[in-house]
């Protein structure tokens, strides 16, 4: 019992992280029906730059805020120059292009890294909480990652429900077309998108690189199963991230914690397949808003 | 057809000629490409003729690879039969992930390939006693007949391997069942009106495909004498895609560039960073780099690849006239790629 | 103003508009009749800058709008209802409304326009924060509407929005249209399948057949000749 208890917690916490990397999947997702599967590698090279910058001495909320900011102008230029020239094309050209960029990052980091995994100092202390006599897989980290996670997500929901900016990004994301024709400058806010994407992969790598073998290829697994969040939930909101991202993170921990970690990649395909087989379109979209 | 015969002869002859006058560690490079090419044509017949994008073509051969080292190690079975299992054994695989893949679209079938590369090694990782951990399993080649060295008659059965192959998607694409594949990947609804089973022709896309993948896993398994978990990486599903596109997706000849490239491109960018000092950190990672940055530059200037290249210069050639790209010496089906290029 | 001069444009080998010219005044409302495929669309769709022409000029009051992007057309006061789903179904009926008032009205405006409009539609009035894709056909038709005249235009493109009405609802459409057009200087280009109707309520009128101008006068002219509503307008 105390062993669920300890892999439930441990699935929520790595699920708060596959939600933070399913919802820049889905803010690129709903606005050009593209998957960047460079998502967890931009992650990564900008947990890199992290380390560089913590290296030579710059403070960790410093590091920390600095890389959000790379994150967000890589995703912003990456859109400008690899995705904007795409448009119009078949469908399997930015899938392409994205894990282009994808083993090009990878390559870059192996390069300038090497291959060894290293390791990226936590925000706060990873040994579990303890309440009384018992200590719990939960550690002061998991209730960073927790907040920061749910920070963003609420950051992004304000921004999507309560300004103008946020009805115009949803405006331009759905329709394209009408949009302009209503004065919205469309082009800037796909940007956007993408910058604000950016912003939630740093956040990822940063949040991911303390508890794994950080090195180039770190954020792969990341990835993969933010997809099957972001399938789950449907990859058209936020608050479908959020859950697909804690579903899987779930199913994830308990296969790895009852049958062994060797079995979590396949205990996630099983687990994206059944989504997939149930309803394409993802378990929690409405069914309202699907075009024929 | 028996044009695709007379040129698989044709190409045998030639090959013929090239391993006996090359050295040894030339017929394990050209064995090598010979593997590719079999994995490439399975993946441009996927990709390039029926429309479905596949990550894991890498995983396939990882199936492959490991079904024919256990009946080696377990089994006294005949060395064909032990390849054909190989095929037989990845087709399974593909018809596993085939069936889910019918009602999928491209990114989509993207995600859940690139999850099943990701998902199949550290399964082999986690029973080692029985896929042999990190040392792997062995594979050894039957003794060569007659005066041929063990390097050149592998190459040989890689090549006739590779050639057989050709042959077969080359019939198999000028067939009814090739036109079945264009009309699924141009127009789904499309095809269904006109009566075709779209679900079974996409799966019977990939099965085939990934049995190709199942031949050519077992085959590098021989070059390399072992089979182990870090031979399959994410990185090897995404240069076959790299080469693929690169060689001119939907085309079978055109693997042939890719397979090239895919065993040339690492040799010439050590030397290429050597020639330059960037150390061995840069060079492990050179071609990896080269491969990602051309599919990139790819997708967005040259969607073609190096077949379609040649095949748009032989036609501007001055008294080949307008035919299509030279029809006595083409053995590659298929017109280039509609589907990577505009809707 | 709204000048067109020797408009032309392609659609790769299918030529959609062949050198189309004609001036619509405002406080009036031009009608753009013909059969399906005449063009219609292609030309409003030319004016708010969606689609490129090979040749030709479109000013409006004396500003070429020709090579300007979509959404700085639009911000000069051309509204463009454009065919069929203009609606966005992702966000509520108000939401809709509000998109439209974004670039031209201040913060504190906004919300008394959205609300002008749906007294001018008090069926919205309850439906404010549904979502659009639940409304029905002439709902639908009715929000497109009063999201184009939420910005006060100066410039009205209204590509058949009759279509799918009730002819009730049609005939009240039209009306509210011909009270906005003449009580301001708001210019309007109405393009109509139903003829009839459109002539009504329209000053000036324009046939197209296979892209080209076949007549361009004053609605009534169109209307009392018999031979041309027979050939293109078929009442
Ligand atoms: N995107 C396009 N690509 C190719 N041809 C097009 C395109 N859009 C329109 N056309 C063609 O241009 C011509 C004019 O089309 P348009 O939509 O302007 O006609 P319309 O007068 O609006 O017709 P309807 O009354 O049926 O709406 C038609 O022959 C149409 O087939
Ligand atoms: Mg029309």
């Amino acid at each position: 019992m105390s062993l669920f208890f300890n892999y439930t917690l441990n699935g929520i916490s790595n699920g708060m992280i596959y939600s933070a990397l399913a919802l820049a999947l889905v803010l690129i997702f709903r606005a050009t029906k593209i998957i960047n599967f460079a998502q967890g590698a931009a992650g990564m090279m900008t947990t890199f730059i992290a380390s560089s910058l913590l290296a030579h001495g710059v403070s960790y909320w410093w590091a920390f805020v600095l890389v959000l900011a790379i994150g967000f102008a890589f995703g912003a230029m990456t859109e400008r120059i690899l995705i904007r020239p795409l448009q119009g094309k078949s469908e399997l050209n930015p899938v392409i292009v994205t894990i282009g960029l994808l083993v090009v990052l990878e390559g870059v980091a192996g390069a300038i890294y090497g291959n060894a995994s290293r390791g990226f100092p936590a925000a706060y202390s990873q040994s579990g909480l303890t309440f009384g006599h018992s200590r719990i897989a939960f550690s002061h980290f998991d209730v960073f990652i927790l907040v920061a996670v749910l920070v963003l997500m609420i950051a992004i929901l304000i921004l999507f429900r309560a300004t103008t900016l946020g009805l115009r990004m949803r405006a331009s994301a759905f329709a394209g077309e009408i949009s302009r024709l209503l004065g919205v400058r469309v082009g800037i806010l796909l940007t956007l998108g993408w910058g604000l994407a950016g912003i939630a992969g740093s956040l990822t790598g940063l949040l991911v690189a303390p508890t794994s073998s950080f090195g180039p290829y770190y954020m792969d697994l990341v990835l993969v199963y933010a997809f099957t969040g972001a399938v789950i939930g449907g990859l058209e909101s936020p608050v479908g991230a959020l859950i697909g991202g804690l579903v899987t993170g779930l199913c994830i921990s308990y296969v790895g914690g009852y049958l062994g970690s060797g079995l979590e990649p396949m205990g996630a395909l099983v687990l994206l397949m059944v989504a997939l087989m149930a309803r394409p379109e993802g378990l929690f979209s409405r069914p309202a808003a699907r075009r024929v | 057809m028996l044009r695709h015969l007379l040129f698989a002869t044709f190409g045998a002859g030639i090959m013929y000629l090239v391993t006996s006058n090359i050295s040894l560690f030339d017929n394990y490079q050209v064995g090598q490409i010979a593997s590719f090419v079999v994995v490439l044509a399975g993946l441009s017949l996927l990709t390039g003729v029926n429309g479905q994008i596949s990550l894991g073509h890498g995983a396939f051969m990882a199936v492959g690879a490991y079904t024919t080292a256990l009946l080696m190690t377990h089994t006294q079975w005949n060395f064909i039969l032990e390849l054909l299992s190989a095929v037989g054994a990845a087709g399974v695989a593909g018809l596993l992930i085939g069936i889910p893949a019918t009602r999928l679209k491209g990114p989509y079938l993207a995600g859940m390939t690139l999850l099943f590369a990701l998902a199949l090694p550290p399964i082999a990782d986690k029973w080692p006693n029985t896929f042999g951990g990190d040392q792997g399993l062995t594979m050894t080649t039957p003794n060569a007949p007659g005066t041929l060295s063990p390097q050149e008659w592998l190459a040989w059965i890689q090549i006739g391997g590779a050639l057989i192959v050709l042959v077969l998607l080359a019939n198999l694409l000028h067939s009814r069942y090739g036109r079945t594949l264009r009309a699924v990947r141009d127009d789904e609804i499309a095809a269904s009106l006109a009566g075709i089973n779209v679900a079974r022709t996409k799966v019977l896309a990939f099965v085939i495909s990934a049995g190709c993948a199942g031949l050519a896993g077992a085959f590098l398994g021989l070059s390399t004498g072992v089979v182990n978990t870090g031979a399959f990486p994410l990185t090897l599903s995404i240069q076959l895609l790299a080469a693929m596109v690169l060689g001119g997706t939907g085309s079978l000849i055109g693997m042939v560039w890719g397979g090239i490239l895919l065993v040339y491109l690492p040799q010439w960018s050590t030397s290429l960073s050597g020639h330059f000092n960037l150390g061995s950190g840069v060079s492990a990672y050179l071609a990896t780099i080269i491969f990602g940055a051309v599919l990139i530059v790819a997708m967005i200037a040259a969607p073609n690849g190096i077949q379609g290249g040649l095949r748009w210069a032989w036609r501007r050639l001055p008294g080949s006239g307008s035919g299509v790209g030279g029809s006595g010496s083409s053995a590659a089906p298929g017109a280039p790629t509609p589907v990577l290029t505009d809707e | 103003m709204l000048e067109i001069k020797d408009l032309s444009v392609s659609y790769g080998a299918v030529r959609a508009l062949r050198s189309v010219s004609f001036e619509a005044q405002p406080g009036s409302i031009t009608a753009v009749l013909g059969a399906n495929g005449a063009g219609k669309t292609t030309l409003l769709r030319t004016i708010s800058g969606l689609v490129r022409p090979r040749t030709g000029s479109v000013h409006f009051n004396g500003e070429e709008l020709l090579g300007r992007r979509v959404e700085t057309i639009a911000r000069q006061g051309v509204a463009h209802v454009p065919e069929g789903r203009g609606i966005i179904e992702e966000l509520t009926v108000e939401e809709n409304l509000r998109l439209a008032t974004l670039w031209c009205l201040k913060r504190r405006e906004r919300q008394t326009a959205i609300e002008e409009i749906l007294e001018l539609f008090p069926r919205l009035m309850g439906f404010r924060h549904r979502h659009a894709s639940t409304l029905s056909g002439g709902e639908r038709q009715m929000l497109v509407l009063g999201r184009a005249l939420i910005s006060r235009p100066r410039l009205l493109l209204l590509d058949e929005p009759s279509l799918g009405l009730a002819p009730l609802v049609t005939a009240q459409l039209m009306g509210l249209l011909r009270d906005h057009a003449t009580g301001t200087d708001v210019t309007v280009v109405l393009v109509e399948q139903n003829a009839r109707s459109a002539l009504s309520v329209s000053q000036h009128a324009v046939v197209l057949n296979l892209g080209e101008v076949v007549v361009s006068s004053s609605a009534a002219e169109v209307a009392a000749d018999e031979g041309l509503r027979h050939h293109y307008l078929g009442f």
